[in-house]
C-alpha cells in the first residue's frame, strides 16, 4: 500500500522512513529527492539505519531501493541484517531491492592516465533502472578514498554523483565515519551532502551504554534538535522522542476489576479505569507484587492478555511465590495469555529497558501490563532522569489503552514515617495510587492498604487491613478501639472480646426474661388463689343468705301456722294450747 | 589462444575512450605482437557487465589472461605504467 509523501507547496517533501519515532522527530522522514548524511563512529548503527530505510521504503511505501556497498559484500550484509528481521535475499528476488557490491582493491589498480568514475554512475544507473528505484544507499563512500589514489578526481566525481542523484530524484542516504575532533566525517563528505545530516552516537555511562541519535542539520524543516535515545531491537530501530509527547490520547470509561473485591469497592465500586496507570507503593514486604499479580491473574481470567515485567525475581520464583497466596500464574502462561519478562535492571541502560518493553508490548499486544518494581530500573538515576523516561512509558501505554500497574519500593514506611514523600515525583504521572503500610502494634506488624488518590472516581478514604493467606488476598475492616487502629491479632482479640460480651448480654437478657416469666406465673397463681377465695366467700355468703332466707321462710311459715292456730280459730275446741 | 586476453571497458565514444583504445592498440602492437586479443565493452550499451569485473573508473583495462586479473585505470597514456600494470616485458624498440 503506497503511503503518500507529505507534500505541500511551501514545505519540503519528505520520504517517510517507517522507523518508529524517527519520522516524528524529522517531521515526516528524510528529505525526498535529496541526499542525507548519516555519520557516526564504528558500530553505531549507520548501516542498519540505512538498510531499514531501504527495506521499509520497499515494503511499506512502495519505493524500491538500491543498496550500494563499498565495504561489506552482499552475503555479509544479508547475514547481518537478518537479525533485524529483514530478508534481503527475498526482497532482491522480488526486485524490490538491488544489492551491488563495489570492491576496490588498491593493489589491483594502476593509474595510467586520466579517468573518471563513470563506471560507478553506470552501475548505479543500471541498478536503479532495473527495479525502478526511488531510494539509494551508499555505504560507505569513504572506502573509495582508501582505494583510489587520486582524491581530487574522486572529490570532483562525488560532487557530480550527488548532483546526478538529485537530478534523478533519488532520496539518497550516505553513510560516513565520524571524523576526528569536531569534524562530522573523516573525508569531509558533509561538503557535498548538506541537506540533512544525522549523527549517531554511542555513549557509556556507569558501565551501561546508550545509543543516541541527533538531527544535526535539516534544511527547510523544523526538526527536533535534541538527542534522542534509540535502540536497535529485533524489529529494527526504535527511537523514542521524549519531548514530542502530546497529551492527546483517548480515555475510556470502562472499568477494570482489581481482582480483590473489597478493593474494587474502595475504588468507587468498580476498580481501575481502563488505560489508567496505577502506582502501588510501600516498604518491603507490604504485598505490592501480590497486588500486581492478582490484577494480572484477574485479567487473564477474563481472557485478556497480560505482560508482567519483573526486575527483581525470576519467572519461576514469581510463579512459586504467587502460588503461596493462591494465585496460579502458570496456568495462564501455559494458555499463552500471560508472559513474564524478567531481567536484571543492570543488564541494560534504562532506555534500552523501555524500548525492550515497547517491543514486547507491540509483539504481544496485552491489555494489561505490570512492572514490578520500577524503582529497580532507576537505581542509579535521580528523579530528573527517571521522570521523563517513565513519562514516555506511561504515555505509550495510555495510547494503546493498556491498564498498567507499577509497584514501587519506598524506604521506611512505618505508620510514623511518611513513605509518601519519596514518591511525589513519580506519583503525579499516575492516575491511581495505592499506599501499603505496615502497622506495628503490640509486638506484630500487619499490612494495611489505602487509596491515596484515584483520579476521576469517588474512592474510599478508609484504611483497610489487608490479609494474605493461601486462599488469596482479602481486605478486612479495620478496628477502631480507643482511637487506635487495631489490626492483626489485636483485632482478632478485640473481636473475640466483643463477641463474648455480646453472648453475655444475650444470656443476661434470657435470664431476665425467664425471671419475668416466673414472676408472672407466680402472680397469676396468686390471682387464681384470690379468685378462688372470693368465690368461696361468695359461695358462703350465698349459702348464708340462702339459709337465712329459708329460715325466715320457715319462721314465717311457723308463725303463720301458729298464728293460724292461735288466732283464727278461737273456737270451740278451744283447745287451749297453752300459750307458749 | 592468445596469451593475453585484454578487455577494455569504455563509456561510449568519448575522448578518453578513443584515446584509451588508440593507446592500447599501439602498446599491444609494440610489445605484444601476436600474443594479444582485445575486447572492447561499451558500458553505455551493456551496463550489466560492469559489476562482473568490478568496474568503477573508466576507461579500465582488465587483463583477464594470464592470471591473476589485473586492472589498469585511465586512458593508458602512460605507457610505462601500462606495461608494469600488465606485467609485460617491454620490447626494446
Amino acid at each position: 500500500m503506497r503511503k503518500k509523501r507529505t507534500e505541500s507547496p511551501s514545505l519540503l517533501s519528505k520520504a517517510p522512513t517507517g522507523i518508529e519515532g524517527f519520522d516524528e522527530i524529522t517531521g515526516g522522514g528524510l528529505p525526498a529527492g535529496r541526499p542525507t548524511l548519516i555519520s557516526g563512529s564504528a558500530g553505531c548503527g549507520k548501516t542498519m539505519l540505512a538498510v531499514e530505510f531501504l527495506v521499509r521504503g520497499a515494503t511499506q511505501f512502495a519505493e524500491p531501493g538500491v543498496f550500494m556497498m563499498f565495504e561489506e559484500n552482499a552475503a555479509e550484509l544479508i547475514a547481518n541484517v537478518r537479525s533485524l528481521g529483514f530478508d534481503l535475499e527475498e526482497l532482491a528476488a522480488q526486485k524490490k531491492i538491488a544489492l551491488d557490491h563495489v570492491h576496490i582493491e588498491r593493489s589491483e589498480i594502476e593509474e595510467t592516465g586520466e579517468y573518471d568514475l563513470e563506471g560507478l554512475f553506470i552501475r548505479l544507473g543500471h541498478a536503479i533502472d532495473s527495479i525502478g528505484a526511488k531510494r539509494v544507499v551508499l555505504d560507505t563512500v569513504e572506502a573509495l578514498f582508501a582505494g583510489l589514489p587520486n582524491h581530487a578526481v574522486l572529490r570532483a566525481e562525488l560532487r557530480r554523483l550527488f548532483h546526478w542523484l538529485k537530478d534523478r530524484g533519488m532520496t539518497a542516504v550516505i553513510t560516513g565515519e565520524k571524523g576526528e575532533g569536531n569534524a562530522i566525517t573523516r573525508y569531509g563528505l558533509e561538503e557535498y551532502v548538506a541537506d540533512c545530516v544525522i549523527v549517531l552516537d554511542q555513549r557509556i555511562k556507569e558501565q551501561i551504554s546508550t545509543r543516541r541519535l541527533r538531527v544535526l542539520k535539516y534544511r527547510g524543516t523544523a526538526h527536533g534538535t535534541n538527542e534522542y535515545p534509540f535502540l536497535i531491537g529485533a524489529h529494527g530501530f526504535s527511537v523514542l522522542p521524549i519531548t514530542s509527547l502530546q497529551l492527546d490520547h483517548q480515555v475510556s470509561l470502562q472499568r477494570v476489576p482489581t481482582g480483590i473485591a473489597r478493593l474494587d469497592e474502595m475504588l468507587g465500586g468498580q476498580g481501575y479505569f481502563r488505560g489508567s496507570s496505577v502506582l502501588v507503593s510501600g516498604s518491603p514486604g507490604t504485598g505490592k507484587s501480590s497486588i500486581a499479580a492478582k490484577f494480572i491473574e484477574t485479567a487473564c481470567r477474563r481472557g485478556e492478555r497480560a505482560l508482567f515485567f519483573a526486575y527483581e525475581e525470576s519467572n519461576a520464583q514469581i510463579v512459586r511465590n504467587m502460588r503461596s497466596v493462591g494465585i496460579d500464574l502458570e496456568r495462564w502462561m501455559k494458555k499463552g495469555l500471560l508472559e513474564i519478562h524478567s531481567s536484571r535492571p543492570t543488564l541494560q541502560g534504562h532506555e534500552q529497558h523501555l524500548v525492550m518493553m515497547h517491543d514486547a508490548v507491540h509483539a504481544f499486544r496485552p491489555a494489561v501490563v505490570a512492572v514490578d518494581p520500577i524503582t529497580n530500573l532507576f537505581m542509579t538515576h535521580n528523579d530528573a532522569e527517571v521522570k521523563p523516561t517513565l513519562m514516555r512509558l506511561i504515555d505509550f501505554l495510555k495510547k494503546e489503552q493498556i491498564t498498567a500497574v507499577f509497584t514501587s519500593l519506598t524506604t521506611g514506611g512505618d505508620a510514623t514515617s511518611a513513605p509518601e514523600d519519596s514518591q511525589v515525583g513519580v506519583s503525579s504521572l499516575m492516575d491511581t495510587w495505592l499506599l501499603l503500610r505496615n502497622i506495628e502494634f503490640n509486638g506484630e506488624r500487619n499490612r494495611t492498604i489505602f487509596v491515596r488518590k484515584s483520579r476521576g472516581m469517588a474512592h474510599s478514604n478508609q484504611v483497610r487491613e489487608f490479609v494474605m493467606s493461601d486462599k488469596g488476598i482479602d481486605l478486612v475492616d479495620v478496628y477502631l478501639g480507643n482511637d487506635r487502629v487495631l489490626t492483626g491479632s489485636a483485632r482478632v482479640a478485640r473481636e473475640a472480646q466483643e463477641r463474648a460480651a455480646a453472648t453475655l448480654r444475650g444470656q443476661d437478657h434470657q435470664r431476665k426474661l425467664r425471671q419475668l416469666a416466673s414472676k408472672r406465673k407466680a402472680i397469676e397463681a396468686q390471682i387464681v388463689a384470690l379468685q378462688a377465695e372470693a368465690e368461696a366467700e361468695a359461695a358462703e355468703v350465698h349459702f348464708a343468705i340462702t339459709q337465712e332466707t329459708s329460715r325466715e321462710k320457715t319462721t314465717c311459715q311457723s308463725t303463720d301456722a301458729t298464728a293460724r292456730r292461735r288466732g283464727g280459730a278461737n273456737g270451740a275446741t278451744g283447745d287451749a294450747k297453752a300459750k307458749r | 589462444m592468445p596469451a593475453f586476453q585484454l578487455r577494455l571497458y569504455v563509456a561510449g565514444q568519448t575522448q578518453k575512450s578513443l584515446a584509451a583504445f588508440a593507446n592500447l592498440q599501439r602498446i599491444c602492437e609494440t610489445h605484444l605482437v601476436g600474443q594479444y586479443c582485445i575486447e572492447v565493452i561499451d558500458l553505455t550499451k551493456t551496463p550489466q557487465l560492469a559489476a562482473g569485473d568490478q568496474i568503477l573508473a573508466l576507461p579500465t583495462l582488465v587483463r583477464r589472461l594470464p592470471e591473476p586479473i589485473k586492472k589498469i585505470i585511465g586512458d593508458l597514456s602512460n605507457e610505462e605504467r601500462v606495461l608494469v600494470g600488465l606485467d609485460v616485458q617491454p620490447v626494446k624498440a
